[in-house]
């Protein structure tokens, strides 16, 4: 268990958020727009179903001998005068992450977007070592001045509306600030250029990091990668260990498909490419660089049920297209990646207990599947997942009762027969006509909301016998 | 196959289905004991239990005959899940064998039948709503279109975003009842938004959440099987 259970039952998260008229609205209108913006990306883009299938191809190949591409990518890196470290817990890459930053006499580390940091909670750590964390993705910028977390995997900030982002400025930094996003813009670029210039440390997650030329790539839109990347004194890249990819001309097939499947770009803004520290003759970059690869959960998943997640690009079209994510958000799912992906990463991370509610927060619709890039059959797991959840007897005692139950039913035609006509008595005094509006018990859930049908009058079973009358 | 929903909650989609193959020359048989396909227990992780129901129908439906099946995930159950999930070579290859000559109905009158002429049963504006198995389960989103809009009598209109989930998803309409009941109300004010006086679906799931709530709203709008909606030119059934 790498995080922290979440104690709050998920029904009340969900209940929460559809109860926040701010957060409907921000979360229709954005992802809205990234699902226009991904269907026109695609849509005059005829390599694209093949390039979808070349780098989940890739990605298939490169799990199949990740310890060969691992190794080569740790010579590479070194060769370059880099350094190489290993996390196996999120602990460790913690202890890691602190251990540089006191080596080096931090007090000061600007950060750009890394889902991989979000993971393993490294603001947290690193402020109570004395380092204080800046994040420099205005997304980021955003949630860490409330003190959230991000609700989308790339757009941290996607649950709030550009008044509560002004509100948000005004009491925090204490300055007038219009709910305008080029103003808005503007204000985090001041309140962050001294930053980036004070700082001593810069932290980055990284997209890919290329096994045969030790190089780590940065997809970004604000620049601000670059910023963390060449301006402090250190930069650490810390990155999910399964990132590694073989050869630059990988690259370019991910690179087609990320920003189109992400926001509907042809490209990222800036595509950053790092190999190590400043060399000789270079008049930019950081003297020191440090490559913490994380496993936390990765690798036992290469032989595991979960094992297509690995996949995953991070590029978080399956949460814009998901009906539920479309409607909770990203913080009801409680943990650090929501939507239908999340899910599975957390399960990865924190074992299947952790999603024993969550694996059922989705309505199979398939939407997710056919949106990532990669391919990941979302739904596919997340049933394996509710399979695991029972047969670990993690599910509550009375459903697993009453799912045996129900199986023992329908392959006894003469009891379902018989549930039929009880039914029927037991419905009686809550029908109208066909429809039955109100229910006593558990079946109320649906019935709060829906009408429910009522058993007919007679089944189509017992309609049957006239029915075939009627065709001699 | 009726499918559990269709025996229980709309026999008359059965009836329809019936004497519309039958006006089209299809002769229709029942076997008897039918009772659910074992989706629910499927999707909500009881493999065991599953493939023990998949491997009594797999038994129950043996021998030559096409199966035709009025949902598009029950259809999807047993030609995408059934073989995988019988343990047995023998059962394997009958349900693989049944997976192949079973069809989703819309699919079997055009792609099966090649009939895609009929006169509408409803009056007044049409739209579709894409059922998720039928749609992203069985790439179907053509043959029941291909049906609404060669309809005499009735006029198809595009429901917006049509292939988004009407939130159903089996136990997941009752587990998180508030969530499923907040994608129905997205999906039912597009259908509002249509114009449309009926939204046609393929797949019984989705017309008890549609009917469901469009009935609990007091719409004047109504979920119909696409099976309501055919008539057989010249014999109004």
């Amino acid at each position: 268990m790498s995080e922290p259970e979440v104690a709050t039952p998920l029904r009340e998260r969900t209940g929460h958020a559809l109860r926040d008229p701010f957060l409907q609205q921000a979360l229709t209108i954005a992802t809205t727009r990234f699902i226009d913006l991904r269907r026109e990306a695609f849509g005059d883009f005829p390599d694209g179903e093949s390039l979808r299938d070349r780098a989940r191809a890739i990605k298939e190949a490169t799990l199949q001998r990740l310890d060969h591409h691992v190794e080569r990518l740790v010579a590479s890196v070194e060769s370059r005068g880099g350094h190489v470290h290993y996390a196996v817990t999120a602990e460790e890459a913690r202890a890691i992450v602190l251990d540089i930053a006191r080596r080096s006499g931090a007090r000061l580390a600007v950060k750009s977007k890394s889902m991989a940091t979000e993971e393993i909670h490294l603001n947290e750590a690193l402020a109570t070592a004395g380092v204080t964390p800046v994040e420099t993705d205005l997304g980021e910028y955003i949630i860490q001045l409330a003190h959230e977390r991000p609700s989308h995997i790339i757009a941290p900030a996607i649950h709030k509306t550009r008044g509560q982002v002004a509100e948000l400025f005004e009491r925090e930094l204490k300055r007038p600030a219009a709910p305008d996003p080029e103003a808005l813009t503007a204000i985090a670029r001041e309140e962050l250029r001294r930053r980036f210039l004070d700082a001593d440390l810069g932290i980055t997650g990284a997209n890919f990091a290329v096994a045969e030329t030790g190089t780590v790539v940065l997809v970004t839109n604000e620049g601000n990668g670059r910023m963390v990347t060449s301006l402090p004194r250190v930069h650490v890249a810390l990155m999910g260990v399964e990132k590694v990819i073989p050869s630059m001309s990988d690259l370019m097939v991910f690179l087609a498909v990320l920003a189109r499947s992400a926001t509907g770009q042809k490209l990222s803004v800036y595509t950053s490419l790092v190999s190590g520290p400043r060399r000789g003759g270079e008049l930019e970059g950081p003297e020191e660089f440090h490559l913490v690869l994380l496993d936390n959960g990765r690798i036992a998943q290469i032989a595991g049920s979960l094992r297509e997640a690995l996949a995953c690009l991070r590029c978080g079209a399956c949460l814009n297209v998901c009906p539920v994510y479309r409607q909770i958000g990203g913080h009801a799912y409680g943990y650090t990646y929501p939507g239908p992906i999340g899910i599975l990463l957390t399960a990865m991370l924190n074992g299947p207990r952790s999603v024993k509610d969550l694996a059922h927060a989705s309505s199979l619709c398939g939407a997710c599947a056919d949106a990532c890039p990669v391919r990941i059959d979302i739904p596919r797991m997340l049933i394996e997942l509710r399979r695991e959840v029972d047969e670990r007897r993690i599910a509550p005692r009375g459903e697993r009762a009453a799912f045996r139950a129900l199986a023992r039913l329908l392959v006894r035609p003469a009891w379902y027969r018989l549930t039929a006509r009880v039914a029927r008595v037991l419905q009686a005094p809550f029908v109208r006509g066909r429809t039955i509006r109100r229910v006593p018990f558990d079946l109320g859930e649906w019935t709060r909301t829906r009408d429910l049908p009522a058993v007919a009058p007679r089944t189509f079973q017992e309609r049957w016998a006239a029915l075939e009358r009627e065709g001699r | 196959m009726v499918t559990c929903l269709g025996d229980l909650f709309y026999p008359e989609v059965g009836e329809r289905i019936v004497r519309l193959l039958r006006r089209l020359g299809v002769a229709v048989e029942f076997p008897a004991g039918q009772t659910c396909c074992g989706l629910p227990l499927f999707n909500s992780g009881y493999h065991e239990e599953a493939a023990t129901v998949a491997r009594r129908t797999v038994r129950l439906f043996d021998g030559d005959t096409p199966v035709v099946v009025p949902s598009g995930s029950c259809a999807w159950m047993v030609k995408h899940e059934y073989p995988g999930l019988m343990k047995d070579a023998a059962d394997r290859a009958a349900a693989t064998r049944l997976a192949a000559r079973t069809w989703e109905l819309s699919q079997f009158l055009v792609r099966g039948l090649g009939r895609s002429r009929f006169v509408a049963a409803v009056r007044g504006r049409l739209t579709y709503h894409d059922s998720c198995h039928l749609l992203r389960g069985l790439h179907e989103a053509e043959s029941p279109r291909v049906l609404l809009r060669a309809l005499a009598g009735a006029e198809l209109v595009e429901l917006p975003n049509a292939d988004e989930c009407c939130g159903f998803g089996g136990s997941f309409a009752v587990r998180l009842p508030d969530v499923s009941s907040a994608i129905l109300d997205r999906k039912l004010a597009a259908v509002e938004a249509s114009g449309a006086d009926c939204v046609v679906a393929c797949d019984a799931g989705c017309l008890m959440q549609m009917r469901g709530g469009l009935g609990r709203r007091g719409s004047r709008v109504r979920a119909l099987h696409l099976a309501e909606v055919l008539d057989v030119e010249g014999e109004p059934s």
